[in-house]
């Protein structure tokens, strides 16, 4: 799948692509999402996440301009988000929602046609043909959207969020409903549209999909309750941890790993596997062989410990769980 | 073409596809025409030469002003509560395009066909009438004024209906609601022209500018109403 899609305004760009300050949405007594800060660079991609009813979607929604703030501040690609700028903000960005809400009844070519009309783009045709074979759907221009599978709408959904050449993209689980190497496709063109310079506001539920692509994530649960790269995260949350298998236990095993450099504390597992809490890979990791091997250990491996973004995700998750109950 | 213009003519294209696509949709609106005259236009067939007389004296014909007002509703209230519940209505408005500019291209699209729809069954009838009925009869029923009174309050009244099926779709939460209430919208011009049909008020030429006057002035403001009414946030998240 090739991005092909070009940025349409060559205008010089400067300050955040995307940014937030203490931004909240109210519905009456409800709180969808509040007290939101970030500040995302141009070309970047973002990763957005948080369980259902986090305010994933409202705060797409804000940012795009549908729903109006209760209190705070934005700004969108460049421009303040107000209710006077609209329209100049709509014509800067795209969204594609969660649900694809192509008209059934019309072909994909016409469904695209529509937006681009929407959009008053100036050469409509031309930018509907790239869009489609930037989702590999060129040949399926006149079928019917109605008669298309849920992840062939979902690529008709894509193709309709480029038509624009937008410089901020809000793509909400915009692998749902596809199968594998159409997801990876779809991974491939959000690379190539960061790489000229497009930014990502990509909301998922697929952590491994965000672990993969996203430069830096937020994981929103009403507040934002963490923000940064996925490595910072999991350093932020997880302390560093090595983990050595033996093929049989050690007989004196603190005779071997008491007092080793950079290794705070260690612990054995329920699968008999050693745990190291480290202060610095580099250093423990080679006084920790050097100590097995003194120690005649028959060693299966020895590896760093590593936390998925999926742990870092419940990890805060389940905080807020718990402070919930309390 | 300005922008606005290009909005506006995408939103009316993509409805004239739908309509295309779909049949019923135009042949439901003239069944419903053609029903609504059906029995008025058996009587004036059955009609004996020697009731002409009478007919001369009134406006029987201004019962078909009717259709206009009814019509346009089965269209026009699906307008935004039908893409609201289909799930196009958000992605649509995610685009430039403004509310003015989406209820002005939905607002086209079911005039011109209603309006066709309209004239069509008025040509139909009095075609049948010609055709069918005892000459006297179809000579007092098929005079100037009236021909000239349903050209010019066609459109207003299929204006008129438009403007308040629409509004009832934006603030409605379910389709066959808002035809129904879209329905009754078209009741008062529907009393007006039956009153005028059964001589309760005797047509004038004075009483033909007020009432054109009248619903010029709605159309024209039919849309700005509209537009106060239509409150995006509502429409996407069901809330306010």
């Amino acid at each position: 799948m090739s991005a092909e899609i070009e940025m349409a305004s060559g205008e010089q760009r400067s300050g955040p692509a995307l940014s937030a300050e203490r931004l909240t949405k109210r519905f009456g007594e409800r709180v969808a999402f509040q007290d939101v800060s970030f500040a995302i660079g141009y070309g970047e991609i973002f990763g957005f996440l948080g369980p259902n009813g986090a305010g994933k979607t409202t705060t797409v929604r804000t940012l795009g301009t549908l729903i109006a703030p209760t209190s705070g501040a934005a700004t969108v690609a460049g421009l303040p988000l107000t209710t006077e700028n609209g329209v100049r903000i709509r014509q800067r960005i795209a969204i594609m929602p969660e649900a694809p809400g192509l008209y059934l009844r019309l072909t994909v070519a016409e469904n695209l046609e529509c937006f681009a009309g929407l959009y008053a783009l100036p050469d409509p045709h031309q930018r509907i043909e790239r869009a489609l074979q930037a989702v590999n759907l060129a040949g399926r221009a006149n079928d019917l959207c109605g008669k298309l599978s849920k992840g062939l709408r979902q690529r008709v959904s894509l193709a309709r969020a480029l038509l624009n050449d937008a410089e901020v993209l809000f793509l909400d689980e915009p692998t749902s409903g596809l199968d594998p190497v159409a997801a990876h496709e779809v991974h491939e063109l959000i690379v190539g549209l960061r790489e000229r310079g497009v930014t990502i506001f990509l909301t998922t539920h697929r952590l491994e999909e965000a672990e993969r692509l996203c430069d830096r994530v937020a994981l929103l649960n009403t507040t934002l309750r963490a923000i940064g790269r996925p490595d910072e995260l999991r350093r932020q949350l997880f302390p560093s941890a090595l983990v050595v298998r033996t093929l049989t236990p050690l007989t004196e095993p603190s005779h071997v790993f008491d007092g080793l450099p950079a290794v705070k504390s260690w612990r054995q597992d329920a699968s008999g596997a050693y745990v190291f809490t480290i202060t610095d890979a580099s250093i423990a990791a080679p006084a920790l062989t050097r100590a097995l091997v003194a120690a005649d250990a028959d060693v299966l491996s020895l590896a760093e410990s590593r936390h998925s973004l999926e742990d870092v995700y419940l990890e805060l998750i389940d905080e807020d769980v718990e402070a919930g109950a309390q | 073409m300005s922008s606005s213009a290009t909005r506006v003519r995408a939103i009316y294209t993509k409805e004239v596809r739908e309509y295309r696509r779909n049949g019923s949709i135009i042949a439901g609106m003239a069944i419903i025409g053609v029903i609504f005259v059906i029995i008025p236009l058996i009587e004036f067939i059955a009609l004996p030469a020697s009731t002409s007389t009478a007919l001369h004296n009134g406006d029987a014909l201004a019962y078909m002003l009717g259709i206009p007002a009814l019509v346009p509703a089965f269209v026009a209230a699906y307008a935004v509560v039908g893409e609201r519940q289909q799930g196009t209505l958000e992605p649509a408005l995610t685009t430039p395009i403004r509310k003015e500019e989406l209820l002005l291209g939905k607002a086209l699209a079911a005039f011109v066909p209603s309006l066709i729809v309209s004239y069509a069954v008025y040509v139909l009838v009095l075609a049948c009438i010609k055709l069918l009925a005892q000459p006297a009869v179809a000579s007092a029923l098929i005079e100037g004024s009236d021909v000239l009174a349903q050209l010019v309050f066609t459109p207003l009244l299929v204006g008129w209906s438009v403007w308040v099926s629409i509004a009832v779709s934006t603030r409605s939460s379910d389709v066959r609601v808002a035809q129904q209430f879209g329905i009754l919208g078209g009741f008062p011009p529907i009393f007006v022209t039956n009153f005028i049909a059964f001589g309760a008020i005797h047509p004038s030429l004075g009483l033909a500018l007020i009432l054109a006057a009248a619903l010029l002035i709605f159309d024209a403001i039919g849309w700005w109403i509209v537009t106060a009414a239509f409150d995006r946030e509502r429409l996407i998240t069901g809330t306010r």
